[in-house]
């Protein structure tokens, strides 16, 4: 098959408006479905990451207690016998009081030195309290060293600030303390006058945010023995046994509220499940991704319709051509390559100036969002995409042209 | 005439459905994009105080040094030691501090279980500054401030859950243990984004439900319920060692009048942060700002990044429906080439020409608002799916959005059928009688 490109081209000229209009749909097509797969893509990156917890049979209870007023002593005293009731429930595996939990969206984070004096801080670490059971609780995997004893856990009032001199750190942080390993048994200073020694590693172990900032400390969080009986309330986390974590989401504030009443549970999110936690703190990303999905789909479909109706426009009035062409000696398939080829030529434009606005795009988002930049695969699949969409949109009014009888040349003219 | 130009129109619109469907669906779906998002921008982006938002003012002070603050900037906050200072120092007309507290009911009545309270640790001269509204009663007055009065101001909410909505003034109120009196009731008032709070919230969470005296919850030892930022070793035991800390934690606010008693409190900040060099506080040079309502908003990021994406990204997806517009009605007109020839010929003007096919693109732009319009009103019911539900509930499809969602469709496709319309109407009569 030869395809002489010349005369298409000289025919295009013919056609500056309508080539540009399509050229120019491609382009900004492209542009804008490069970036929306990038963005989706980042997004669903980020709803897949692994939380360190076992989701499947953990929830968290938000205690808040109802007389602010209470003594560290009296709080402490309330939260053991709290803690007591929800291990012994029949659904439920273990329990542990904690100041925050993976993925509540945001909490305390420390940062870390090496030395007690350094102002600039070594990095950055999400800071989670409990006693001996958080581990077991939230089902982290402990890969190196021991887990606290009980005669290591802290309590910490309201009002003070301690650094317990033992620590579980997450792997992430781990490494990056100790680029060399052998980081069980080191001690590090995070934001206290006393070290806290590594008596072992879990891996993975989430932060409590999934704010942009904190991307650069992913996955780094330490454990301090410490149960925080802040006056105004607690988190207690539970984990139920195996396929019984509804049971134990009903039975646990039945048990707390047998043990006082003076407190609030939120009848509405008081008491929630991996599931429903990890759904709100990654609202913003799915609810982005949805919509860029939504607008990628409807564009590459306006963007194809439209294709198909100039290029029907097109076949439409150059009948006559056509007829000419066949009564001249042009096969069918010479008649449907020149409308693809044409298509290609005019798609071709559009992609290299698509790419160039869809890097330009990101490049935008990159300084004024701070968001990352776009892989160059992105482009080379969104020109794919494009080039295809265009040959495919071509196809269906090509080929009505290519059927285009050679008695057409004889009519009317 | 243009009654007949329309007829005309929907009549050829009527001739090529196909065409006219693909053209109405994507001014349609390129409208409500743009609109949804918009709603949603409109909302996070807005001025929460129009009226006094260029006279109220956050003062910073950096006392956490270049070595420890925000890349330059001095912390967000005040930390107890400068908030103090500032309101001592009562350089302004109206001044506040305020910090989040967290708070419970206790039962009573037939209540046998207490009831979350969340609210503000604020002072007298808050309530004036920021112009919240009063169902019953007022906020408290200066003197009580002084005396670290037990007065509090309920939200309506809590006065409904409370006193079945009834004037609650004078009545007496227990939260987590202490005895407290409600000097007033506030109307519905929740100004989005929270521009007076920007340190804990994002800027949109729910209303509060109850704002006490700062002195008195300093008194109670309140810690604050949101957001503490601290540098360095932290080894406090107790209150006063918190106090002293270098945590900040306390939001303040001054109404400032005129340029002139702007630059004057600038001045002071300055001043004051230079004598704390002097005492040996800070190790380093006076470091200071005073934003007003909107740069304060603008340097808190309070649009969220997303908004702004997809405001972006779907403008973008408009003006792509456009440029498709644009190439479809140029087939649809140039193929009536004949027709206009004929009518030329018959002693049609150009204008003519030109005025019947703007009115046909009009008739297009028509009904693709009625179906952006649609998908709009779909849309901002569904936007739940798309933003975070504290944001989404913000978009509303209220009459200026409907109005705009019509305007914007009929204009775009109108200005997307100038080109097609100014070549429709510049056919060459006489090549089209010769070839027919």
């Amino acid at each position: 098959m030869n395809i002489q490109i010349r005369p298409i081209l000289t025919a295009l000229r013919r056609h500056k408006a309508g080539t540009l209009l399509i050229a120019l749909q491609i382009a900004l097509t492209l542009a804008i479905v490069c970036n929306a797969l990038f963005i989706i893509h980042q997004r669903l990156t980020n709803l897949s990451v692994t939380s360190g917890v076992d989701e499947a049979n953990v929830f968290v209870i938000a205690n808040m207690w109802g007389d602010v007023g209470q003594s560290t002593a009296q709080v402490d005293a309330q939260v053991r016998a709290d803690l007591l009731a929800l291990r012994q429930l029949p659904a439920a595996l273990d329990a542990t009081p904690a100041s925050g939990y993976p993925l509540r969206g945001g909490g305390w984070d420390n940062f870390v030195t090496m030395t007690p004096d350094q102002t600039k801080p070594t990095t950055d670490a999400a800071v989670y309290t409990g006693d001996e059971h958080f581990i077991g609780t939230l089902g982290l995997r402990l890969v190196a060293g021991r887990n606290f004893h009980p005669d290591e856990v802290m309590v910490m009032g309201t009002q003070q600030a301690i650094t317990p001199s033992t620590a579980i750190v997450s792997k992430a942080l781990a490494d990056r303390l100790f680029p060399d390993g052998n980081a069980l048994g080191k001690s590090f200073y995070a934001m206290g006058t006393t070290p806290s020694t590594i008596v072992g590693i879990v891996d993975p172990l989430h932060r409590q945010g999934v704010d942009q900032w904190s991307n650069g400390y992913a996955g780094q969080a330490l454990i301090w023995p410490l149960r925080a009986d802040d006056s105004r309330g607690i988190y207690y986390i539970v984990r139920a046994k195996p396929g019984q974590l509804a049971d134990a989401m009903r039975e646990a504030p039945k048990a707390l509220y047998a043990q006082s009443r003076l407190r609030i549970i939120d009848p509405k999110d008081g008491i929630q499940d991996y599931a429903t936690i990890r759904h709100k703190v990654y609202d913003r990303d799915r609810g982005l991704a949805i919509l860029m999905g939504i607008i990628s789909v409807v564009l590459l479909a306006i963007t194809a319709a439209g294709i198909v109706g100039l290029t029907s426009f097109w076949v439409g009035q150059r009948r006559k051509q056509i007829g000419v062409r066949r009564a001249l000696g042009a096969r069918q398939r010479d008649i449907l390559a020149y409308f693809l080829t044409e298509n290609f030529l005019i798609s071709a434009t559009g992609v290299v100036l698509g790419a160039v606005l869809a890097i330009a795009f990101n490049l935008w988002t990159v300084t004024r969002f701070e968001m990352d930049r776009m892989s160059m695969a992105y482009v080379g699949a969104g020109v794919l995409v494009l080039l295809l969409l265009g040959q495919g949109a071509t196809f269906a009014p090509a080929l009505r042209a290519s059927r285009v009888s050679p008695v057409e040349a004889t009519r009317s003219v | 005439m243009l009654a007949y130009y329309f007829q005309l129109g929907l009549r050829s619109l009527r001739r090529n459905p196909a065409l006219t469907a693909l053209m109405v669906m994507a001014i349609g779906f390129g409208v409500a994009a743009s609109m949804i998002t918009y709603s949603v921008f409109r909302a996070v982006s807005g001025n929460p105080i129009p009226g006094k938002s260029a006279q109220l003012f956050t003062p910073q002070i950096d006392s956490w040094g270049p070595q420890q603050n925000l890349k330059g900037e001095p912390a967000e906050a005040l930390g107890y030691i400068d908030a103090m200072a500032l309101m001592r120092a009562h350089e302004a007309k109206r001044q506040t501090l305020l910090y989040p507290v967290q708070l419970s009911v206790m039962p009573g009545g037939n209540r046998d279980l207490p009831l979350n309270a969340n609210g503000y640790a604020v002072t007298a001269d808050f309530f004036t500054m920021f112009e919240v509204p009063f169902r019953y009663g007022s906020g408290w007055g200066a003197q009580d401030d002084d005396t670290r009065a037990s007065d509090v101001v309920i939200s309506s909410e809590l006065n409904q859950k409370l006193f079945a909505g009834a004037n609650s003034v004078g009545r007496a109120l227990n939260l987590g243990g202490h005895d407290y009196r409600v000097v007033g009731v506030a109307s519905h008032w929740n100004p989005r984004p929270r521009f007076y709070d920007l340190f804990t919230t994002s800027g949109f969470a729910d209303e509060p439900d109850i704002y006490m005296v700062f002195n008195r919850a300093l008194d109670l030892q309140m810690r604050t319920g949101g957001r503490n930022s601290c540098r360095g070793s932290l080894a406090y035991t107790t209150w006063q060692g918190y106090l002293q800390s270098n945590c900040v934690w306390i939001t303040p606010w001054v109404e400032l009048d005129s340029p002139a008693e702007v630059a004057s409190y600038r001045s002071f900040l300055t001043h004051y942060a230079a004598d704390q060099r002097l005492a040996g506080r800070f190790d380093w040079a006076a470091n200071v700002r005073l934003r007003d309502v909107m740069q304060w908003l603008d340097y808190e990021h309070v649009v969220p990044p997303e908004s702004r994406i997809s405001l972006a990204v779907a403008l973008g997806f408009f003006l792509i429906c456009l440029v498709n517009t644009i190439g479809l009605l140029l087939a649809k007109f140039m193929r009536r080439a004949g027709e206009i020839g004929v009518r030329r010929a018959l002693g049609a003007t150009r204008g003519e020409i030109y005025t019947q096919y703007l009115v046909e693109a009009a008739t297009v732009g028509l009904a693709g608002g009625v179906l952006g319009l649609l998908l709009t009103a779909t849309g901002v019911s569904g936007v739940g799916i798309l933003f975070q539900p504290e944001i989404a509930k913000l978009a509303q499809l209220d009459f200026s959005l409907v109005g705009l969602t019509f305007v914007v469709a009929i204009v775009a496709t109108v200005l997307a059928a100038f080109y097609p319309a100014w070549r429709a109407a510049h056919v060459q009569p006489a090549w089209q009688l010769k070839s027919s």
